[in-house]
């Protein structure tokens, strides 16, 4: 019984985590260059009203997530161009996305409020899949969920490893630098903001096409508002997100597991948990990744 | 940099200065408009008959302008809420859930002590809204200013919170048991209702917000309080080392900022809806922001900024069944307004 609801939770742990582990990776490397977008709870929107709605219109769920990175990446395009280019407040700028996102994707997703899609389903990954236990917790999710937890070590090793990641690190640290250095430091940040609005829109198509196969307005619910939290936690660190998503998830997770087993906690108490477990564990270990913030984020987030 | 322009003792009043700020954000306004009807186009809505119904709903005739006054009433109270703690550099972005948990307070008053009369009672519960939308935002300040948590997030977070804590209290403790089984409390009684002016929905509420902000707007230009405000937005650094108690006042900015979105969440819950329900603010908190960012956080000219937003949410209801478009569609064209106006605003950084 309680091996039931363990794996339970870990299970649903990965799976609830993954759309806000695609937007916090995507958020980190727009921060990494400079730039602070929460305009990420908006790109997600898109991504998960696009997504479903070209899915539920042309039956292609592959039509569905290009759609998704499409939109996400569109609205970040806006942001990216008041704050790079018109000197916009990065935070007015990201609300207005965040907004134009809500807005949009009220009027998109419309016609499909009811509708049900298959969308993307598990895939059970041969083999590995069959074993004991972990074989279902970590080998039959949607193919948006394993791309999620590759992408992070990915993400790490391009920023650590590559030239193109030391440049963007630059960019967010010192962009006279890479100035000087005969690059234009805007061309990465424009680059830096559209990757991150890729994939928080990937994040929201896989809330919509593989984790509730529905739309509704709104359905992100702050999710987008968590990974750019999640990424003070992680202190801009790709792997931490993980750890940070995972939390996140686990915590809906529980909830989820609490419920069906039919303990007498209010539904509405237990939907908190999500959002107070974020803001403790960035009260709790904030202060050391407030350290690793970026310098060009200083001028942001001016804290004291 | 995290502030608008800064609320100064005295603007800069001067013609040509006034005149250029105008027109661009007039021009700001103008491409907005244009960005919307080409939205509107792509949806295969025709825009000039949505505009056509906007401003006909809100401004043709006496029942849309009262509802524009009754919108105008959460608007900028709540932009007011961001206003106040942007003039210290923070910025409040949870308005939203000051609101609710103003309505949370105000109602339990309501509840408890509704049978009394009602010059206690009304003036209980909007100390009560007071107080609890300064308690959510202080908490905020708090965590801010001596844990350096990022008002930001935790703002922006603790709205959900608060939201799920109404769903809470209607679904459970607080559902009135005689409402066929409906998520409300029971109705206010009448004491605990907020009169209503002109015959119409407009509530005293009115005079909360009107009195808001005018009393914000002497606090910030005539108060040794609010020069001191301004100095810890210009540079913490040298307000600390100058003497003075920042920590309290990052607290006590933020704490009467979410009282006044809370007084909004008591004059929603008593005024309009006449008991506590989920749903009682419709993203009223972060238009309040929206509103608070057009105005460049200046309390007078947020009554401006406040009822244009107003115009445009009556408008939105009214095409809703005019042109068949969900009501959340009118966010397009606020947040449209909010680009238009940051993309003309005068640069006033230079790109790094």
């Amino acid at each position: 019984m309680i091996e039931v609801v363990v794996v339970g939770v870990l299970t649903g742990a990965i799976r609830s985590a993954s759309s806000v582990l695609l937007a916090t990776l995507g958020e980190i490397i727009s921060e990494r260059a400079g730039i602070t977008n929460l305009g990420v709870e908006g790109s997600m929107l898109m991504g998960a009203g696009a997504g479903f709605a070209v899915t539920a219109a042309t039956g292609s769920p592959v039509l569905g997530v290009l759609a998704a990175i499409g939109g996400g990446a569109l609205l970040a395009l806006l942001h990216a161009f008041m704050a790079i280019h018109r000197g916009a407040n990065q935070l007015a700028s990201g609300l207005a996305a965040m907004f134009l996102g809500l807005g949009l994707t009220a009027l998109i997703g419309a016609p499909y409020v009811k509708a049900n899609v298959d969308g993307l389903n598990r895939v059970a990954i041969p083999g590995l899949a069959q074993l004991p236990i972990v074989g279902g917790m970590l080998f039959n999710h949607d193919l948006l969920t394993y791309l999620a937890f590759l992408l992070a070590p990915a993400l790490w090793l391009f920023l650590t490893r590559t030239r193109w990641g030391l440049f963007l690190r630059a960019v967010g640290e010192r962009p006279d630098v890479v100035y000087a250095a005969g690059l234009d430091p805007r061309r990465f940040q424009y680059a830096a903001v559209l990757a991150g609005g890729a994939l928080a829109g990937l994040g929201g198509a896989q809330l919509s096409l593989a984790y509730t196969h529905t739309w509704f307005e709104g359905m992100t619910g702050g999710r987008g508002f968590i990974a750019v939290a999640l990424v003070i936690f992680a202190a801009w660190h790709p792997l931490r997100a993980v750890v940070g998503a995972l939390i996140f998830g686990g915590a809906i997770a529980l909830n989820f597991q609490l419920q069906t087993l039919g303990v007498r906690i209010s539904p509405y108490a237990l939907d908190v948990m999500p959002y107070v477990l974020t803001l403790a564990v960035l009260l709790v270990w904030g202060q050391s990744g407030r350290r690793a913030m970026p310098e060009g984020l200083r001028a942001v987030f001016r804290n004291a | 940099m995290l502030r608008a322009e800064r609320l100064t003792a005295r603007p800069n009043w001067s013609a040509p200065a006034w005149a250029e700020e105008l027109g661009r954000f007039v021009g700001g306004l103008l491409l907005a408009g244009a960005a919307f009807a080409v939205v509107l186009l792509l949806f295969g809505k025709d825009p000039v008959k949505a505009y056509a119904e906007i401003f006909q709903g809100a401004l043709g005739d006496s029942y849309g302008w009262t509802e524009v006054l009754v919108k105008m009433i959460p608007f900028v109270l709540t932009a007011l809420a961001a206003a106040l703690p942007a003039q210290l550099g923070l910025i409040n972005v949870g308005a939203e859930g000051q609101l609710y948990f103003g309505a949370i307070t105000a109602t339990w008053v309501a509840l408890t002590f509704g049978d009394g009369p009602t010059v206690i009672v009304l003036p209980l519960m909007v100390a009560a809204g007071f107080v609890g939308g300064a308690f959510w935002a202080g908490l905020c300040g708090a965590l801010r200013a001596y844990a350096g948590l990022n008002e930001t997030i935790s703002t922006l977070l603790l709205n959900y919170v608060a939201i799920r804590v109404v769903d809470h209290l209607v679904h459970g403790p607080w559902k009135d048991p005689s409402n066929f089984n409906w998520p409300y409390t029971a109705e206010f009684t009448q004491a605990a209702r907020l009169p209503v002016l002109f015959g119409s929905r407009v509530h005293l509420g009115l005079a909360l917000a009107a009195l808001a902000v005018v009393l914000l707007y002497l606090l910030l230009t005539r108060t040794r309080w609010g020069y001191e405000m301004r100095v810890v937005g210009g540079n913490p650094e040298a307000a600390r080392r100058g003497g003075l108690p920042v920590g309290l006042y990052l607290v006590a900015a933020m704490a009467i900022a979410g009282g006044l979105a809370g007084i909004a969440g008591m004059a929603e819950t008593s005024a309009i809806q006449g008991r506590l329900r989920a749903g009682i603010s419709n993203g009223y908190g972060y238009v309040g922001f929206l509103a608070s960012w057009l105005a460049g956080a200046h309390p007078l000219r947020i009554v401006v900024t406040g009822a244009l937003l107003a115009i445009i949410s009556v408008g939105g209801d009214v095409i809703q069944i005019a042109v068949n478009l969900p009501s959340s569609s009118v966010n397009v064209l606020m947040a449209l307004i909010l680009f238009g106006v940051l993309g003309t605003r005068r640069r006033l950084e230079a790109a790094r």
